[in-house]
């Protein structure tokens, strides 16, 4: 049973959370996460997070989708069980194109969404991790993780309060 | 620097503020169903109730309850599968390639959209199923290994990328649609008061959070899928027009014929999401959201691929005269002169005529003017599909088997009935998923609700034009 504490600063502008977000960072302070309504642009820079890697397993899935459906059609057609069809040679491959296309797009965008789901950690549950409800309506919430002993609880305060924040709270997840 | 043209109009009006969107998005997710949901639901129910009855003689009596004949082997059900399949394009279209573009205007109406290109899918989908006429062995067009030993299905024939295009198209709209949805549950979720509410939405929602970590993969992920359903919506309805177009039979073996099949299919697709936007933004009092200059932009669509359309039309009948094919010409002359010269006219009518209205700027702004003649487009393509079968089949190369085709009650049944079921899911969806995207319209409310505001977070971080400047613009 691990508690966690988090101090959250509440903003209700976005530009006033970014620069917020500059500040607290330049003073030193890590930042546990950021929830918001909506994807802010410009966020990941100042937030320093890194490019995502998923292009690349989406592009990898694509590959392996247009492999299969390479091998899939040329070996039942041309090998396993070769037919003569319209006087075409039995590797047509340009009639393979469409269902070669077809399931590099099918394997491209499930791998990708399936990648996706499993490095966000989403998945159907009945207890929602949301640290302030309001932060999926028109509030945008900076949560920093209180370490006991090690953080400065008043001074993470006024931090938040001077770089902007409408509200400060303190709140304790209990993970059974 | 972000230029803002002073002549753009907002694409949110009423001076909205994000809590506001979520509270009118949400509103018909949380009330009771009203009057007028219930009363289209059960009249959405009772043509649904045709198409099971239909199905069921369908199955249990087999495919003579068609009016399909010797020449005329697929009808109606070749018919509405296209047209179905080609309403759904839009939807795509909207999600897809407009948010490559860019085009912000898109926010208000891409989820009723691709909710609209699931429907019709499964609707689409419903017609070569039954048309095997034994569905439950509907795996067999599936490679998979069977009885006779290893004889594979025929990559060769455009049947069969059909069910590749049509299988792929599906699921990964679907999943597009979802993931869209995801943030839209948690917030629906974080607001509910019942327990059934808060339960239902949970699951749905997926445990998102808004953390800024998923938002930054999670707009990754949509471009990447943008980009890969951008050339799966044309790729879609270019196979379909190859069921016709790689057979010999006159009036189908056009090289026209995909490019031609997209242009129709998102012409008609477009007519079916205004159709449904604008009863749905009268009903949900979401006229906020959707603008006159949605539908105006929509609109300047419709007379795109209604022109592109046209010239096709009559570009298959000079290719018909040019080629010197006897039987290319006579198809036409068939087609236009012959026995169902009725279906050709209404097409080329509703098709070619009705959508050039759109020039003119006060009916392109008239919601009385659009809604009846996006009606007109659905029926006009519905007509093109027809006239391409038909007209096609039913006088071949021996005219000895020459025959007219008419649908049985049954044909009728399941067709008004597949429409009963697209709109049996289109109201509850309407009901309960949110029929906005809130997050996509609360990241364009800035800079498109026509309010001064502050400075736009990009600008703060380049901070090079002024404020008073910038809001002279929207005043």
């Amino acid at each position: 049973m691990t508690n966690k504490k988090f101090i959250l600063g509440v903003f209700e502008e976005e530009e006033v959370l970014l620069h917020a977000i500059e500040n607290i960072r330049a003073a030193g302070t890590k930042i546990y996460e950021v929830f918001t309504p909506f994807p802010i642009h410009g966020i990941d820079d100042v937030l320093g997070i890194k490019r995502s890697r998923l292009p690349i397993a989406a592009f990898l899935y694509g590959c392996a989708g247009l492999a299969f459906a390479l091998w899939m059609q040329i070996y039942m057609l041309g090998f396993d069980w070769p037919m003569i069809i319209g006087g075409k040679p039995h590797i047509a491959l340009p009639a393979f194109i469409p269902v070669s296309f077809e399931l590099t797009v099918f394997c491209t965008a499930h791998g990708m969404v399936i990648t996706f789901l499993i490095v966000c950690g989403l998945y159907p549950r009945l207890k929602v991790p949301v640290l302030d409800v309001r932060s999926t309506d028109d509030k945008f919430v900076m949560a920093i993780e209180v370490k006991d002993g090690v953080t400065d609880v008043n001074k993470v305060n006024d931090l938040l309060r001077s770089n902007g924040a409408v509200e400060v709270n303190e709140k304790e997840v209990i993970n059974k | 620097m972000q230029h803002v043209s002073p002549i753009r109009e907002p694409l949110v009006t009423g001076g909205k503020t994000y809590h506001d969107i979520t509270e009118d998005v949400s509103r018909q997710v949380e009330a009771k169903p009203n009057i007028r949901w219930a009363l289209a639901l059960a009249v959405a129910l009772f043509f649904l109730g045709i198409f099971i009855y239909s199905v069921y003689r369908t199955l249990w009596y087999g495919i003579g309850e068609w009016g399909l004949n010797k020449t005329v082997g697929w009808a109606w059900d070749i018919t509405n599968f296209v047209w179905w399949v080609g309403i759904g394009h839009a939807g795509t279209l909207i999600s897809a390639i407009l948010l490559l573009f860019r085009q912000k205007w898109r926010s208000s109406i891409n989820r009723a959209a691709e909710a609209m290109t699931i429907f019709a899918v499964i609707c689409a989908a419903m017609f070569p199923v039954l048309h095997m006429g034994r569905p439950w062995l509907a795996y067999w067009v599936l490679p998979l290994p069977n009885t006779f030993g290893s004889l594979w299905v025929n990559f060769n024939s455009p049947l069969l990328w059909d069910v590749f295009a049509i299988s792929t198209y599906f699921t990964v709209s679907l999943v597009f649609w979802y993931l869209g949805l995801v943030p839209d549950f948690a917030t629906i979720r974080d607001r509910a008061t019942g327990p059934i509410a808060r339960r239902a939405y949970a699951l749905l929602s997926l445990g998102w959070t808004g953390s800024a970590k998923h938002w930054s993969r999670y707009e990754t992920v949509s471009l990447i899928l943008a980009g890969v359903s951008t050339p799966l919506v044309l790729s879609v309805h270019t196979i379909v027009s190859m069921d016709f177009a790689t057979a010999v039979i006159p009036g189908w073996h056009t090289t026209i014929f995909p490019p031609y099949f997209v242009a129709g299919a998102i012409f008609s697709g477009f007519a079916m999401v205004l159709t449904l936007m604008i009863i749905t933004r009268d009903v949900f009092r979401l006229k906020d959201y959707i603008t006159l200059e949605h539908i105006e932009s929509m609109n300047k669509v419709i007379i795109l691929t209604g022109s592109i359309v046209g010239v096709a039309y009559i570009t298959e009948f000079f290719i018909a005269w040019y080629s010197g094919v006897e039987y290319e010409q006579y198809a036409f002359i068939n087609r236009a002169t012959g026995p169902y010269w009725w279906a050709y006219w209404s097409m080329m009518t509703c098709n070619v005529i009705t959508p050039q209205l759109f020039w003119i700027r006060k009916i392109r702004r008239s919601i009385v003017a659009t809604f009846i003649i996006t009606i007109f487009v659905n029926i006009g393509m519905w007509f093109e599909r027809f006239v391409i079968i038909v007209t096609s089949l039913h006088r071949d190369y021996l005219p000895s088997s020459w025959v007219m085709f008419s649908p049985t009650k049954i044909d009728i049944g399941i067709y008004v009935g597949t429409l009963g079921l697209f709109f049996t899911l289109f109201l509850l969806f309407a009901k309960y998923f949110p029929v906005i995207n809130m997050f996509e319209v609360k990241t364009i409310l800035k800079s498109s609700s026509g309010v001064p505001h502050s400075l736009e977070p990009e600008e703060s971080m380049h901070a090079t034009t002024p404020v008073t400047h910038h809001n002279k613009h929207h005043d």
